[in-house]
């Protein structure tokens, strides 16, 4: 049954008493950072780190989070974190990993578990800092790496990414008329972490905020590296209005072109169920002034492609074989 | 006790390295400097050393890597050279305005292009501006010293300062030395384990790298500059303890024969103990000439300097460098600004001398010496040299 067309409230009763008392009080990403209305980014981090829980040390790219959020002397960060510059999140994140484990091993630091947590934007995780991520994902640290993916470099002003959508404006590669704005199609760096053999690899999205920190927690709990792709709607580089920032990433799952999966050990699930007839893409498209140009021909050919895509994710989901299956054949 | 040995000097100071007991060791192959990494990696391999050995992908995660180590109160320490030590670049000042003691050792190579694998100071000098404390070693021996104490330099509470140590690539990390190696209880006794000023952890949550806007940044800077500065009395303070303990002197500036000279030459790294020869040979010929040798390039020593340089009629520096448009050699435009203010001080002029790993002989030491010695008039042209340019 698809859950993603539904009104919470008709899934179980008292649905606002019960759900709060699933997620952590605690907010290690404190009120009172300077993200903008409506940012999703700044919400799908608070639900993580509530997820995470107190035992987490953050490594942080440069960009938007580290600006809103550490402002010196003022910071919004009730966790332990460390800024060192855009490309490396993924390198400092290995640093502190082996350096909380060699510390545990000789009795330094106190003899429990911490997790170490990378987090970065689309640029600082696709761009400028794929190979560090890469680096770090192949050598087996004990970390996950959360891209929080808002396509484009937001916090320069809006510039395409590799992240960047097929036709979307943007101020490096704005639509005129000799151009659709973007030209290529986005850069799907949650494969490529498959393709790192990572024993879990997810997408989330903080419109799903359980589906998200259900992830959170399960990476959080793989002895390992792991990843997680969170789209995070920008209003102010997506050119739509704060208050459609929940609704746009539904939307991005109900036409399919942002489908939540999880792959645990080679095996591929989806963990929100898109409607069962996708909405159509344009639904997705046209509350954001991002893709206003666009022509009816122009979406039609981005509807064809983000179906291929999503038929090429269900022919995952449908016949990959977990590690262990795959052993036993 | 130390016990005198003979060893590839790269070997060695990775032998020493693993002495300190680094908890974190991350670093990326390079000529020449791999053989520090691979032996380190080794000792890690044999258990004879409990650390973590991060083979990362590149340089600049090393020192990215080594950052986050050390952010968590790990002891840490990396190896790179050149091309390397450029790409660390972005992170390099960073470690510094982070107060982490990272620990590096920089097998000095030429920075392409073209590429040339073999010794210059080019590489360290495009860092020079990054707030680390900045060390040149002449000699296997220096070397092992060094790097001891730098870990006890950097991780002092009033430095929290990362270390760099400087050896030349292939005249120094490639050679195989006469060399007192310290036993462990020797080091221990020098160097008591870290005790971190701030630590990465959750029972005290703490936030590195904040974001400083112009209101703090000049502070910031000027902090970062009175650390640096402040530095220097550890320093010197660490290398008395050094003395005391193994009887080895160290000094920011050593001399070499100065009494009555009236021709100074001033070198840095490996060339010094070549130039001591020629020192030699000169005054065996009655040229009144001695040498200068610099060993702490960061904090620059400018007091030592203007005492060294007293009396000396005419000051001859070396570098292993070029800047490129610019007043000379890096060291020699330091040099010059040191002593400008000097009521009294010797000409000074820069011969800028083996180059991507050209040799420097001891009858091209003489040269220079013979040819300074002789200098009565400099037009600001003739301040500067590139020696032994065939044309």
């Amino acid at each position: 049954m698809s859950t993603a067309n539904l009104n919470p409230k008709k899934l179980f009763e008292n649905f606002e008493l019960y759900v709060p008392k699933l997620i952590e009080k605690m907010e290690y990403f404190s009120p009172g950072h300077r993200a903008c209305q409506g940012c999703g980014e700044a919400l799908a981090i608070r639900l993580m780190c509530k997820a995470l829980g107190k035992d987490t040390v953050i490594t942080n790219a440069t960009g938007c989070m580290e600006v809103i959020s550490s402002l010196y002397p003022t910071t919004a960060w009730n966790l332990p974190w460390i800024h060192v510059a855009f490309p490396n999140s993924a390198s400092v994140g290995s640093g502190v990993s082996a350096g909380l484990k060699v510390l545990r091993r000789k009795g330094r630091i106190p003899d429990r578990y911490v997790k170490t947590v990378s987090i970065g934007g689309d640029g600082g995780t696709v761009d400028i800092g794929f190979q560090a991520l890469s680096g770090a994902m192949e050598r087996g640290h004990d970390m996950l790496y959360v891209c929080f993916d808002n396509e484009a470099y937001m916090n320069t002003g809006i510039q395409r990414s590799g992240a960047t959508p097929f036709g979307s404006s943007t101020t490096t590669a704005p639509a005129g008329k000799a151009s659709i704005g973007n030209k290529t199609w986005k850069k799907n760096v949650a494969e490529i972490m498959v393709e790192h053999g990572l024993p879990y690899v997810a997408t989330a999205c903080h419109s799903y905020p359980i589906d998200f920190m259900n992830k959170v927690k399960k990476a959080r709990s793989i002895k390992g590296p792991s990843y997680i792709h969170c789209l995070a709607v920008c209003p102010t580089g997506w050119r739509s209005t704060s208050e459609t920032c929940i609704k746009l990433g539904r939307l991005a799952l109900e036409a399919g072109i942002f489908p939540l999966y999880e792959v645990e050990y080679g095996k591929y699930k989806i963990t929100v169920d898109p409607p069962e007839k996708l909405r159509p893409v344009a639904d997705y498209i046209k509350p954001q002034g991002r893709f206003r140009h666009l022509t009816p021909d122009q979406i039609r050919g981005i509807q064809e492609r983000v179906l291929m895509e999503y038929n090429k994710l269900m022919n995952k989901v449908n016949h990959s074989k977990s590690w262990d299956e795959l052993k036993a054949l | 006790m130390g016990k005198r040995i003979g060893m590839e000097i790269a070997l060695a100071a990775a032998e020493v390295a693993a002495l300190c007991r680094p908890d974190v060791i991350a670093a990326y192959p390079i000529t020449p400097n791999t053989h520090i990494p691979e032996h380190l990696s080794d000792i890690v391999a044999e258990g004879r050393l409990d650390a973590e050995y991060i083979c990362v992908e590149s340089e600049h995660s090393a020192i990215s890597a080594c950052c986050g180590a050390s952010g968590t109160g790990a002891r840490t320490f990396t190896a790179t050279s050149s091309q390397g030590l450029l790409f660390m670049q972005e992170v390099l000042p960073i470690v510094s305005s982070l107060r982490l003691p990272v620990i590096m050792v920089i097998g000095n190579r030429a920075v392409s292009g073209p590429i040339n694998i073999w010794n210059d100071h080019s590489d360290i000098m495009y860092q020079r501006d990054t707030g680390w404390v900045s060390l040149f070693a002449a000699n296997g021996q220096e070397t092992v010293d060094m790097v001891i104490q730098a870990f006890k330099i950097g991780e002092h509470r009033d430095v929290m300062l990362p270390v760099n140590i400087n050896i030349d690539g292939f005249q120094l990390t490639h050679v195989v030395e006469p060399i007192i190696m310290p036993d462990q209880e020797e080091v221990d006794r020098f160097l008591p384990p870290y005790k971190p000023f701030a630590q990465l952890h959750p029972d005290k949550p703490m936030t590195m790298g904040a974001l400083g806007l112009p209101e703090i940044f000049n502070e910031a800077m000027r902090a970062k500059d009175e650390a640096i500065l402040q530095s220097k009395k550890v320093v010197l303070d660490v290398w008395k303890e050094w003395e005391k303990q193994f009887g080895r002197k160290y000094e920011p500036i050593e001399s070499y024969k100065t009494e009555g000279a009236e021709t100074l030459l001033l070198t840095m790294g490996s060339m010094g103990e070549t130039a001591e020869i020629a020192i030699d040979e000169l005054r065996k010929q009655g040229v009144k000439a001695g040498l200068l040798k610099i060993k702490l390039w960061r904090p620059f020593p400018f007091e030592e300097l203007r005492k060294a340089v007293k009396g000396a009629k005419v000051l001859a520096v070396m570098d292993r460098a070029v800047s490129f448009g610019g007043p000379g050699g890096p060291v020699f435009a330091e040099i010059r600004s040191a002593l400008y203010d000097e009521p009294k001080k010797p000409k000074t002029l820069n011969f800028i001398i083996g180059l991507g790993g050209r040799d420097v002989m001891v009858e091209d030491f003489i040269k220079m010496a013979k040819k300074t010695a002789l200098t009565k008039k400099l037009k600001p042209e003739d301040a500067y040299e590139i020696y032994g340019v065939r044309e």
